[in-house]
């Protein structure tokens, strides 16, 4: 292990010209990875690695936390992936509506969620739909599987969101990122060509990266290599195809359309979110329960995630750091969440 | 926090903040202040309980009625004592199968049987349909410290060495995948055991050893920040050292979760002076519980529980919260 991390090193150390150099992950799990394999320690201190919006659970917009609630008090089933449960809207937590006695449920994978509603015909199910392409397609089955089985006790609260136009939006009033380490769980479905108007017309260049220590130093010596003459490359072959999973591509699209998003810290971003298409609109919960969202002019005060998110600022300057904010009682999302920075750096004591 | 949440008996630091705030402060007396697995009353006596709820009730490698013994038996070992009486208290849920129960018993006369000790005395209750989740069983066990041993969470000092006794995170993760579904191959099987004998024979190191503890839930992270915290000492792990399987290792980074905050129930973790490490180590290899067992690390004053991983890089170990939730994306 050793040896490849030297040879890492010596790689890097070779490319680097010493200039000021920030590249930004965008994905949650390579956030994580790289403070648990310490990797900072290992690059040396011109090249900053800073951590974009590609934390699902971080990103999700406050309103959209607070609608989840309400529709837990409204005596629905709300089946949901892992941390979102911990998460605090205005005044209360999906956590803290269960101890209320609102029937929330954590599930490992949607399909699970939809098992349940199927044994359970006397609950109303509501799978809240977060996350990015990797999510997508298999929520996508749920709604097809629902629909070709007739069943009526499931729905989804779609909040998903798609990638490319929210790195878009970080670059495109011009920013000092040189290169993004682009997400390897998102890109084994979508593919790297969605990344390409990054080099046409931005200049700006991006690996698809794996998650061990070795990938991420990989990819980082992939983008010194190219940052004169920028380029979209895979590190992560063995399991990202330049064409993604067109399987999965065509389920996503078959279920959903584009609509526009609003993300946490960067607000509303068109053409970056998803809804139901018609065809399936009896499992859309938003329509089958008319979900307002309240307005969402109320991000919580002090925190400063959507400034992390976008990369103006690292966890450890946000002044709740570590003090009003901590994992065991966190103030934004970006503490909550296993893949948010501010967590990553409070976790392993960067 | 007006209402208690999951978390707070999730065995991570919600949960210790939330017992010493509750329950420590109104009960306050010597023997409970010790925070230690079991009290140490007068007369060499040392006295715990635990109750189990356990969801499955059977799970790939136990169920409920060997854990509700071997979880008791390992409390009172973790004093460096030997379990002797055994009480089981049993809530069950009107409409429970009582085939069921006849085999959780079977499995508890097993345990019992295996760790040598007797179950004296008892009691059950039923409650109506849906007012408990199946069968919750209580159970409290008494045993005698041996001459010579003096075993607490607050005796680490610099310098000593921190002892696996064998995988981390088999039990935790084999009730993870039974509640969920996974698949495993080879099948991961729960490590539920009872472990006083392998701590009696340790004990024949006396003071040297100075520390055992049971990983159960918040795993071995949580008892190295508990210990930090009690001897008022650092830990320093190393991830290469570190017994896991191949198994715990891929379903945890699938499901991002780190195996140190698994939960074990046939595992301890033990502290010992340095000149005595190999011994101890020894003597738990020796044991059929114990094949794997292995130095993790050692005491230092640091005040932090640090790793060292396997790319020569420090880091904090990340200290267990509450729930174990698996990553989204
Ligand atoms: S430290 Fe807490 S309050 Fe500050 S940005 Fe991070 S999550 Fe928000």
């Amino acid at each position: 292990m050793q040896g490849i991390i030297n040879t890492a090193k010596e790689l890097i150390d070779r490319y680097n010209t010493g200039e000021s150099i920030k590249i930004m992950e965008v994905c949650g799990s390579h956030t994580m990875a790289i403070s648990k394999y310490g990797l900072r320690q290992i690059l040396p201190p011109n090249i900053k690695l800073i951590s974009g919006p590609g934390c699902p659970v971080c990103v999700t917009a406050q309103n959209e936390i607070d609608a989840s609630i309400s529709l837990a008090s409204q005596g629905v089933t709300i089946a949901t992936f892992g941390d979102l449960v911990r998460v605090p809207g205005n005044d209360s937590s999906l956590q803290e509506e269960r101890a209320k006695g609102r029937d929330v449920r954590v599930f490992y994978s949607p399909l699970d969620a939809l098992d349940y509603a199927m044994a359970n015909p006397s609950k109303e199910v509501v799978f809240i739909g977060i996350g990015f392409e990797t999510t997508i397609p298999s929520v996508a089955m749920t709604i097809k599987e629902a629909y070709t089985k007739k069943i009526k006790n499931y729905s989804v609260y779609c909040l998903h969101k798609t990638m490319p136009k929210a790195l878009e939006a970080l670059v495109v009033n011009g920013s000092d990122i040189q290169g993004f380490l682009l997400p390897g769980h998102v890109s084994a479905i979508t593919g790297s060509t969605i990344y390409n108007f990054l080099v046409d017309r931005y200049n700006i260049g991006g690996v698809v990266s794996g998650f061990e220590a070795t990938d991420i130093l990989m990819s980082v010596v992939m983008i010194l290599k190219n940052l004169k003459d920028p380029k979209i490359e895979i590190q992560y072959k063995r399991v990202v195809k330049e064409e993604g999973n067109t399987y999965a591509q065509r389920l996503m699209d078959e279920v959903f359309e584009e609509s526009d998003a609003e993300w946490r810290g960067l607000g509303m971003i068109e053409g970056s979110g998803l809804r139901i298409r018609d065809k399936y609109s009896e499992y859309d919960a938003e329509k089958k329960f008319k979900i307002k969202k309240p307005n969402s002019s109320t991000e919580i005060k002090g925190c400063r995630c959507g400034d992390v998110l976008k990369g103006i600022i690292t966890p450890k300057q946000c002044p709740l750091f570590g003090k009003a904010c901590t994992p065991l009682n966190p103030v934004g999302p970006c503490m909550v969440s296993s893949e948010g920075s501010c967590a990553a750096y409070y976790k392993y004591g960067e | 926090m007006d209402k208690v949440l999951m978390s707070h008996g999730g065995g991570g630091s919600m949960m210790q903040s939330f017992i010493s705030e509750i329950f420590i402060e109104k009960f306050n007396n010597e023997y409970l202040n010790q925070m230690e697995d079991a009290a140490l009353l007068p007369g060499k006596t040392v006295f715990t309980t635990d109750s189990f709820v356990v969801k499955p009730v059977f799970f790939p490698g136990g169920d409920i009625g060997r854990l509700a013994i071997c979880g008791t038996v390992n409390d009172i070992s973790m004093r460096g004592a030997k379990p002797l009486f055994l009480s089981a208290s049993f809530i069950i849920e009107e409409g429970f199968p009582v085939d069921d129960i006849k085999k959780i018993v079977g499995s508890m006369v097993d345990a019992a049987n295996e760790a040598g000790v007797q179950i004296v005395t008892g009691d059950t209750k039923v409650v109506e349909k849906n007012s408990a989740d199946g069968i919750f069983i209580n159970t409290a066990g008494i045993g005698i410290l041996p001459d010579g041993a003096y075993v607490s969470i607050k005796n680490g000092k610099p310098g000593d060495v921190v002892i696996v006794s064998g995988t981390i995170g088999d039990h935790g993760m084999a009730v993870m995948g039974a509640r969920e579904g996974l698949d495993f191959d080879p099948p991961l099987l729960s490590d539920v055991s009872p472990l006083n004998k392998m701590v009696e024979k340790l004990m024949a190191l006396r003071d040297a050893v100075k520390i055992l503890r049971d990983p159960t839930r918040g795993g071995v992270a949580e008892v190295l920040y508990e210990i930090a915290g009690m001897s008022n000492v650092g830990i320093k792990i190393h991830e290469d050292k570190l017994p896991v399987k191949e198994s715990v290792k891929s379903a945890c980074s699938m499901l991002g979760i780190d195996y140190l905050h698994l939960a074990n129930e046939g595992k301890l973790v033990c502290v010992v002076d340095k000149d005595f490490a190999y011994k101890a180590l020894e003597i738990m290899k020796e044991d059929k519980y114990g094949k794997d067992a292995a130095i993790i690390g050692e005491i230092d004053d640091s005040g932090l529980v640090t790793i060292e991983t396997v790319y020569g890089t420090n880091r904090i170990v990340d200290r267990p919260i509450g729930e174990l939730l698996p990553r989204i994306c």
